[in-house]
């Protein structure tokens, strides 16, 4: 009997080849897409627990010294006391043209360096070399005049973060200059058992300080964002597959409604009748999930050569460009396919216990909600979006900026069904001819058939026009502050400071000014930053884009009264120039070097704080600072020779020659990789969408036959009303665009003004793209053109006899 | 004690030590280019078969030699009647002759730690590098040291002996009841067919009285100890591939060490006899016996726990038995070595010491 009720439940996915196709491909795609991220997700967290494991795994509890360095005795002294601790060496030292931070570390005593242990066919250098991830060594390798870059025994190792040398202590100390210095000392996790002779830390060492180490925890933050960020892409896709598998399955039984009342009365238990479909539902999800997994696999792989490049860019977070098959991220995938499933058919599965064993199936039953549950619905995300706002509100953080996020994106979602119900009663309401007429009512009475799909649509809309203003927005500033940053024509960088006076003396009377471009390091709360010292020049007045400050700002820079400092250091640490009659904050910069913050300038793209000084302050207090680096500012016309003759007239050559125009270039190819991911992930929601309006119209089809045949009966042929299918299905999308558009720029504006500065801590101006939405728009009512051809075509071609027999009253 | 030396030049040259981070002293060797296989230790002193030993100057270190160590082994009695077995050892090891101030320094000690009851094991290590002071060794006053672990006294007759786990630590005193004892011809000891040799000298008669700290608490002991002095250059023959040393103290008073280096055509096997007022026999290898009774699963490989020992120019037929069977030091380096039971012609304790099982 079970086998018999199969093969006739099975039947029916024989006879609708296509609908099986559809519940497969929306499964599959879901499942794809959702697992795509996943995978891209869980490479780079792997990637980063790899970093992390290079620099001792699990932060170990460590000693500091207020003044920032430990003697080596003392560090001696307590070892032979009884305490198990290793010493680390940090520091940063120029290579070649490169700044690089310096770890030396003693291997005899250190809990774990992957970096440094042997591998098999490698030479064993622990002690011997230093090492650095390959990009660092080509860093310093291209420009190595240095001879200390040169006689540096630098090993490639991919387990070493980029910008970083790894090594014994004894070459670090003697790469920083810093001989028999310790910057901070780990507490080991293995201590030994305690004799009458061993004391507390904080008597043998009282003026050491014990602290947990939050190091890494500002990449983890803005990674943390980025993955969010492509959760939330991962979790539409899948929501949008959702829609399509909840329309199929909901279509399938409800066609089957006959053939399951009649297997009832011929005897099959609900019980069995439920299991059966269950398992032919939880078969289906299997099979679509694993061609999902395959298709995620794909998609993965194609995008995270992209993902890695865009971490990198961004944060400097090492992730590898290839993909790595992981056992939880398939069955993750798989589980996510079937639970997918079965939460899309909860409701066909209720039915069919509901299912009162003799009643007649209505036409209409599926899918049709009252005007009530769209009140409801809307209700629902009435409070949904102030749920998201309220978060905001109480919370900082990154976290909340999402959920704001989530709830406008799914209250708006709930509220579709409404308003579109309302748009569709009023256009009603204002026409006046009978066809007209007709076509309003029956898209309200189709709506809540293609409610899901359109609110998929919705979703997808409203992401891509908020992702790309987003980005688009971003790209204009970024190319507006590059213009203004990159004043000078050429950048200069010789290879040491005499090359810097012969480049003086050669330049005279070339060019219109030099400016030197010096810096020196700080330590501000933890975090080392740069602190330029520039001359007074009008290059500076007229371009540098400042955010805050007073008309006098340069004349207080260049007295050495103020200092100006970067958006991420002022929104970090809450430090603003007054207001007209206030007194500045004063920033601290070490040493008993105090400088009120008389200005504040945008530096997107720049992870670091930054500060800005006159030359004359900065040399003063960080002593001397290599003179290398210069732009040169001169007429636009003569760049193109001065670079040649540059190039030309060095002999050792020049450490570099940039001019602004490939620097600028160079900078915007970075910044177009960092959003590839995000245009990628954007068409491929909008094409799920697509399908999703496909699939639904699909669905509706045989049920809009019996609605379709009087008004063929009245007159109408099967041609216009086909082409009136075809504008139904395209005026219900233009519709959602049209809602779409305000919903994506309250989109843009969060990630903008919350997101942003919550991860980037910069705030972006916003501009609009009207071209863009044109763009979107056009491109969605071909979509709902193209969705609403196939199931039109059927009409246009279907013979009479299928139409008349909805008059047979058959059912 | 010479068969360690070889045991960690071979693991060296081998490649044996693939753990880290001892491994990575075998990675200063390579890198630098001073693995030298051969016999020729570049750069290197090598041990001289004219040289007399002076002391107590040769207590202390000789950074020109790549190799040394001060190693004690005792056997105790606990006041719970139960016994013990423990072991504290220094190693040098050199990447470069010569010494350098701070980190510099080619250097490196390594400290091994033991302590054997009849059903646990407690093992600890230490690293080091030599020029900062953290480990070292003083000549007179005798202190030989690596962190908190110390082996100190005025000179090597009167000890104080300390070192620490996680989970155990001692605290001994050692006093010493006989004269030094030099191995092989004024302790130039020689270790191969074909010549190789080291610096070779023993204090094997301490009187031992200390206290154990254990998890289950304190006990005090009683008993005897065993210090070998030993230090050379020169790495092993490449088929040798694992040693076996005894050291036994018998209960009439005289001692015996022998040593047996497998692999090669035949085991090259040797030791010392030393009687109970101190004088001492060279034991020629064709004299001495040493047969693997009954092997016992040790961290999944098969490891002979008991020894027939026979050296019939002294009538010597003796059975040696592991107190703890599963002595396993699973070091950077890992090797078996703990204390034994004599019984047979002879009754007695003492310690063995195998490695190169796999």
């Amino acid at each position: 009997m079970i086998a018999t009720a199969l093969s006739a439940l099975m039947s029916h996915w024989r006879r609708h080849p296509l609908q099986l196709t559809t519940l497969l491909a929306g499964l599959a795609l879901a499942t794809g897409l959702w697992s795509a991220v996943q995978a891209i997700n869980a490479e780079a967290r792997a990637s980063y627990n790899e970093a992390a494991l290079q620099l001792g795994g699990v932060p170990l509890p460590e000693l500091r010294a207020a003044n920032g360095t430990i003697a080596l005795e003392t560090y001696v002294a307590l070892r032979r006391a009884g305490w198990q601790l290793s010493p680390v060496l940090e520091g940063r030292v120029q290579l070649g043209n490169t700044w690089v931070s310096v770890m030396g570390v003693d291997p005899l005593s250190h809990p774990g360096l992957p970096a440094m242990r042997p591998t098999d066919g490698a030479p064993l250098t622990t002690f011997t070399q230093m090492f650095a991830h390959r990009d660092t060594i080509a860093d310093i390798g291209t420009q190595a005049q240095d001879t200390r870059a040169q006689e540096l025994p630098l090993t490639s190792s991919t387990q070493v973060p980029l910008g970083m040398v790894l090594g014994d202590i004894a070459l670090a100390e003697r790469l920083l200059d810093q001989p028999g210095r310790i910057s901070r000392l780990l507490i080991l996790p293995q201590q030994p058992l305690g004799l009458k002779t061993r004391q507390p830390l904080s008597v043998l060492a009282p003026d050491l300080i014990r602290s947990i180490p939050d190091r890494g925890a500002d990449t983890a933050r803005l990674t943390d964002s980025f993955h969010l960020n492509l959760t939330a892409f991962g979790l539409l896709a899948f929501a949008v597959g959702l829609f399509i598998v909840h329309g199929t399955v909901g279509l399938a039984f409800e066609q089957r409604r006959p053939m399951l009342r009649t297997l009832r009365a011929l005897g099959v238990p609900l019980r069995s009748l439920s299991l059966l479909l269950l398992g032919e539902l939880i078969l289906l999800a299997i099979v679509a999930g694993g061609i999902g997994l395959i298709l995620g696999y794909l998609v993965a792989s194609a995008l995270i050569g992209d993902v890695a490049a865009t971490l990198r860019g961004l944060y400097g977070a090492p992730v590898e460009g290839s993909l790595t098959l992981r056992p939880i991220w398939f069955v993750s995938g798989l589980g996510m396919a079937v639970a997918g499933a079965l939460l899309a058919s909860a409701q066909a599965l209720w039915r069919l216990h509901s299912m009162p064993l003799l009643a007649a199936p209505g036409v209409l039953a599926w899918g049709q909600h009252s005007a009530r549950s769209d009140r409801g619905m809307a209700l629902a995300g009435l409070g949904l979006m102030g749920a998201g706002g309220l978060a905001v509100l109480i919370f900082d953080g990154l976290v909340p900026g999402f959920a704001l996020l989530g709830g406008l994106m799914l209250g708006a979602a709930l509220m579709l069904p409404g308003a579109l119900g309302l748009a569709l009663r009023f256009g009603q309401s204002r026409t006046r001819g009978p066809l007209a007429y007709w076509l309003w009512g029956d898209m309200r009475a189709g709506l809540p058939g293609l409610s899901l799909a359109l609110m998929a649509l919705l979703l997808a809309l409203a992401t891509n026009v908020g992702v790309s203003t987003m980005v688009s927005s971003f790209r204009l500033t970024f190319t507006g502050w590059l213009d203004q940053r990159l004043s000078a024509q050429i950048y200069v960088s010789t290879i040491n400071d005499a090359q810097g006076d012969e480049l003086r003396a050669f330049l005279a009377g070339r060019v219109d000014a030099i400016l030197p471009i010096r810096y020196g390091e700080v330590r501000i709360d933890g975090q080392d930053m740069r602190v330029y010292g520039i001359v007074d020049h009008a290059s500076y007045r007229d371009n540098w884009p400042l955010l805050d400050g007073a008309p006098d700002v340069w004349d207080q820079v260049a007295k050495g009264k103020g200092a100006l400092i970067n958006e991420l250091l002022a929104r970090r640490n809450d430090l603003w120039p007054g207001e007209p009659g206030e007194n500045d904050a004063q920033l601290q910069l070490g040493g008993g070097w105090v400088m009120p913050v008389v200005g504040v300038y945008s530096d997107y793209g720049n992870p670091a704080g930054q500060i800005i000084v006159s030359l004359d302050s900065l040399l003063a207090h960080a002593g001397p600072l290599p003179n290398r680096q210069f732009g040169l500012q001169l007429d636009p016309a003569d760049t193109h020779a001065l670079v040649r003759d540059l190039n030309g007239a060095f002999d050792p050559p020049l450490a570099g020659v940039l001019d602004q125009s490939s620097l600028k270039a160079h900078s915007l190819e970075i910044f177009d990789k960092t959003f590839v991911v995000t245009g990628a992930l954007n068409v491929l929601t909008l094409g799920v969408a697509g399908f999703a309006i496909l699939t639904s119209l699909l669905t509706l089809w045989s049920m809009r036959l019996p609605q379709l045949a009087p008004v063929w009966a009245l007159g109408l042929t099967r041609a216009r009303l086909a082409r009136l299918e075809v504008v139904r299905s395209v005026a219900l999308a233009g519709m959602t665009a049209l809602l779409a558009l305000p919903l994506g720029l309250v989109l843009a504006w969060v990630l903008l003004a919350v997101i942003n500065v919550e991860a980037f801590g910069w705030r972006l101006p916003m501009y609009l793209f009207p071209w863009d939405w044109l763009v979107l728009l056009g491109l969605t009512l071909v979509a709902a053109a193209a969705a609403a051809a196939l199931p039109a075509r059927r009409l246009a071609n279907a013979p009479p006899a299928e139409l008349l027999r909805v008059f047979a009253n058959e059912r | 004690m010479s068969v360690r030396a070889w045991a960690i030049q071979c693991g060296l040259v081998l490649g044996m030590l693939w753990l880290a981070p001892f491994s990575l002293l075998a990675q200063g060797f390579a890198g630098q280019g001073f693995a030298g296989l051969g016999s020729d230790a570049t750069g290197f002193a090598t041990p001289d078969a004219t040289y007399r030993l002076e002391f107590p100057a040769d207590h202390g270190a000789h950074p020109d030699f790549r190799i040394e160590w001060w190693y004690l082994t005792a056997n105790l009695r606990g006041d719970d009647g139960r016994d013990y077995g423990v072991q504290w050892t220094l190693f040098r090891l050199a990447l470069k002759p010569q010494e350098a101030p701070g980190w510099q320094s080619p250097q490196m000690w390594m400290g091994h730690a033991a302590l054997t009851t009849p059903d646990r094991h407690f093992v600890a290590e230490r690293m080091a590098r030599g020029g900062i002071g953290q480990a070292g060794v003083n000549a007179a006053p005798f202190e030989a040291w690596i962190d908190e672990w110390r082996m100190s006294g005025d000179d090597l007759n009167r000890l104080d002996l300390q070192a620490s786990g996680v989970n155990f630590a001692y605290d001994l005193r050692l006093a010493a009841t006989g004269p030094l004892v030099l191995h092989g011809v004024d302790g130039y000891s020689v270790k191969s067919a074909a010549g190789q040799a080291s610096h070779y000298y023993s204090q094997p008669s301490y009187q031992v009285e200390g206290v154990l700290h254990l998890p289950g608490g304190k006990v005090k002991v009683t008993g005897q100890g065993w210090l070998d002095r030993e230090w050379s250059s020169q790495p092993l023959a490449a088929d040798q591939t694992g040693w076996d040393w005894f050291s036994l103290s018998f209960s009439d008073g005289a001692k015996m060490m022998g040593f047996a280096l497998r692999g090669g055509e035949a085991p090259f096997v040797s030791g010392t006899w030393i009687n109970s007022d101190g004088s001492v026999m060279a034991i020629d290898g064709d004299m001495l016996q040493l047969d693997p009774l009954e092997y016992t699963q040790v961290e999944g490989r098969d490891i002979p726990v008991i020894w027939r020992v026979r050296l019939a120019q002294m009538g010597v037929d003796v059975i040696v038995t592991a107190l703890n069977e599963q002595a396993w030091m699973g070091t950077s380096f890992p090797y078996w070595e703990g204390p034994v039971q004599v019984s047979g012609s002879h009754s007695g304790v003492g310690y063995l010491e195998m490695t190169g099982y796999e």
